[in-house]
């Protein structure tokens, strides 16, 4: 009725993933809840200098930059874990052929 | 202010207009199919996926809305860049490769895989409709607001050529051409805010701002008052002449009328330094005269703004090529002037009064000038909790928004979908870190237009020179394109696939739905267009914050307990759904910020203090569906137990 609009095969490393992907969104929630607890509760802290620039500065690129890193890391993970538990199944699971 | 169409800017656009045509009359062979139309067939590859969601996602509210909030606010603008960003973070870790896996062609596909329920198509059909067109008004807004500096059109005309262009792409060839129109957006985006903010660095910051030598920088005036007292104020000066002495703001705005020369101006009193400074104003004059400044707008008297007043206590300093540290400290160490509005109806008629806010670098650089969160200066646990609500509805409502969702349908597999994510991230990510240093960049370079903050990037870029103006216009231009087809292929989805062909039963063949989604293109354009003309002047980050609170309130809870709560009923869905979406939208349509911007009922108190729903929405969208869910399950479990069994 409603299938994908393309095909592929099992993914063996789904739960690993799912596992991860909940773990990294929990560790992201809590670096954006601290900035966001920070924001209301002590204003004055996130105007203290730090070098150059100040903590709310350094905190708003660094949940930014956050972001990519755990992204990056992600992605490494679970390409070698597809890697490792698709190896049977004699698809593309990482995507590396692409169209 | 006077902006006058540059034709370097209407060829650049032309050109960037004539490319997206081609490009999607040269797809619209490969596009006979449904597969083809709503979701490319599936075949983007995840690195040109990945841009095109930056080019889908960087709509007008990020380019024009955020650089310009952060250009008159400083430090809150950016709190939307790491809003919106942080999003993304949800949509990696937690929807991106399970959406792939349950849906085909719309996001009530996914919800309703398990479930095959006419309830759940017709509830997310709806949602997906009403997010994209509260989305779509602002981009509409957005690109009235551009048409007229870079064409030298009216505002009208705007609109209803972003609809037309539009209109063409998506029913040509639907998603495809919409998927490289967006990656060709994205990828110029990224660049060329690269290339701005790079240029912003070189030429550093000086007190005395000139636009690179081609604007004289106005020097503001202080008048020394010898009298500040309240009907009693006198002036050192002899030349001018008090007319008028009054108070507005609820009294914290002391301003005098004096003349000089036959011209009336308004001037701001420093009660404390003892001391008048030189405002800018608008007339609406009775007789129907606009007056800037005490003259006609051709006359020019009316200043771009954004400069600091010293740096380090000194007011004649001019540093340049400066890092992206140095840059920020630069302004940290300064006093930034900033402006005020205040509005007064005289005799005469309507004036729009603009004066200095001289505001420590630091405090610039500090979440505080426009969202009220410290308790020290005044801020309310209501204001507080609406700063919360309103990161909350920035965090969940990127993986909610239907127009985003549908891009994992236009990759091969769920690990295209990981990846194509993942160059979005970094793509989106970099852009976000640039608007700190556009905004910033247009706060102290003498570029803003008091009467339209959403003009600040574009400005900035224009006091570099014409060409690199005409390039970031044309491309904030397109980013409105990109992002309005978007929507519209999403809407068209809804009503093809979600409501016509699987709620309503009406049977099409493939062809058929194809035209059925053409069709629906062209009517939700036209709604476009029109939304876009009614809502002319509305901030566009503002009605961009609430379509993201909607999202996150109708879709973010079903998506999320679908995905990773067995027990979930489609009563349960559908429940989340609506209760999500009548909420928000009841919190929206009841809050103050409503009543004031959109019914201009002014001193009127609305029944909802809250101007952003999202804290209250969410979880009662969450609530509604685990209840019924509950409920529901019971009710089936019920009849089961109580057949008796029977001997095999």
């Amino acid at each position: 009725m409603h299938e994908p609009a393309t095909d592929w095969k099992e993914d063996k490393s789904s739960s690993i993933k799912e596992l991860l992907g909940k773990w990294l969104f929990v560790l992201y929630a809590l670096l954006y809840g601290g900035f966001m607890f920070l924001n209301v509760t002590s204003p004055g802290f996130m105007g203290i200098d730090v070098g150059g620039l100040n903590v709310a500065i350094l905190y708003g690129i660094l949940l930014i930059l956050a972001a990519m890193l755990l992204a990056f890391a992600y992605n490494h993970v679970c390409t070698r874990v597809e890697e490792l538990m698709n190896r049977d199944a004699g698809d593309d699971p990482a995507g590396k052929d692409g169209p | 202010m006077n902006y006058a169409p540059s034709p370097w800017a209407v060829v650049i656009f032309l050109a960037f207009v004539s490319l997206v045509l081609g490009i999607s009359f040269h797809f619209a062979r490969k596009t006979r199919t449904a597969s083809g139309y709503f979701a490319a067939g599936g075949q983007i590859h995840w690195a040109v996926n990945g841009i095109a969601f930056a080019g889908d996602y960087l709509s007008a509210a990020s380019f024009l809305g955020i650089c310009g909030m952060i250009a008159v606010a400083g430090y809150d603008g950016f709190l939307y860049s790491i809003g919106y960003l942080a999003g993304w973070v949800v949509a990696l870790f937690v929807i991106a490769e399970p959406m792939k896996k349950l849906g085909r062609y719309t996001f009530a596909d996914a919800l309703d895989k398990k479930f095959n329920s006419r309830g759940i198509q017709l509830a997310a059909g709806i949602s997906t409709l009403i997010v994209s067109i509260f989305y779509l008004i602002p981009q509409m807004v957005g690109a009235g607001a551009l048409v007229t500096p870079l064409l030298g059109l009216p505002n009208w005309s705007g609109v209803v050529l972003v609809g037309v262009v539009v209109i063409v792409i998506v029913t040509t060839a639907g998603m495809t051409s919409t998927t490289y129109v967006q990656f060709l957006k994205g990828g110029l985006l990224v660049v060329f805010s690269l290339v701005l903010v790079f240029l912003v660095l070189s030429r550093g910051i000086t007190t005395k701002p000139d636009q690179g030598g081609e604007v004289p920088f106005h020097e503001y005036v202080t008048l020394k008052a010898t009298n500040v007292s309240d009907g009693a104020v006198t002036l050192e000066d002899a030349s001018y002449q008090v007319v008028e002495d009054f108070r507005l703001s609820g009294g914290a705005l002391h301003l005098v009328l004096l003349r000089k020369d036959g011209t009336d101006t308004f001037w701001k009193v420093d009660d404390t330094a003892g001391t008048l400074s030189e405002t800018q104003s608008i007339a609406h004059l009775s007789d129907g005269r606009v007056l800037y400044n005490g003259k006609p707008k051709e006359a020019g008297a009316f200043f771009q703004v954004g400069h600091l007043r010293d740096i380090g206590g000194e007011t004649e300093v001019r540093v340049a090529n400066l890092s992206l540290g140095s840059f920020i400290e630069t302004i940290r160490d300064g006093t930034v002037i900033r402006w005020g509005k205040a509005v007064t109806t005289r005799t005469d008629g309507t004036h729009t009064i603009y004066y200095q806010v001289p505001t420590p670098g630091r405090d610039v650089l500090k979440p505080g000038l426009k969202y009220k969160v410290d308790p020290a200066r005044g801020a309310s646990p209501l204001e507080r909790i609406d700063f919360l609500s309103l990161m909350l509805a920035l965090f969940l409502g990127t993986a909610s928004l239907p127009h985003i969702l549908i891009r994992y349908y236009t990759v091969p597999n769920p690990a295209s979908a990981r990846k194509s994510t993942i160059v979005a991230i970094a793509a989106i990510g970099l852009f976000y870190i640039l608007t700190l240093y556009m905004g910033l960049g247009a706060m102290v370079s003498g570029v803003i237009d008091l009467t339209n903050d959403n003009m600040s990037a574009p400005l900035l870029a224009r006091s570099f020179g014409v060409t690199i103006f005409a390039i970031i216009s044309a491309l904030a231009f397109a980013t409105v394109l990109g992002t309005v087809s978007g929507l519209i292929v999403a809407s068209s989805g809804a009503v093809a696939h979600d409501l016509m062909d699987r709620f309503g039963g009406i049977r099409m063949t493939d062809a058929g739905k194809v035209r059925a989604a053409k069709t629906a293109s062209v009517a939700v354009g036209a709604v476009a267009i029109l939304l876009g003309i009614l809502f002319e002047g509305m901030n566009v980050s503002f009605l961009v914050g609430w379509a993201f609170a909607v999202a996150a309130s109708a879709n973010l809870p079903a998506i999320v307990m679908v995905l990773f709560w067995n027990k979930t009923t489609k009563e349960g869905v559908v429940a989340g759904v609506l209760v999500g979406l009548v909420a928000s939208m009841s919190l929206i349509l009841l809050s103050q910020e409503t009543y004031n911007n959109v019914y201009h009922l002014v001193g009127v108190t609305a029944p909802v203090a809250l101007s952003n729903p999202a804290i209250v929405s969410v979880p009662l969208s969450f609530a509604a569906l685990v209840v019924t869910t509950l409920l529901t399950a019971r009710k089936k479990a019920a009849p089961a137990a109580s057949v008796p069994s029977t001997p095999a």
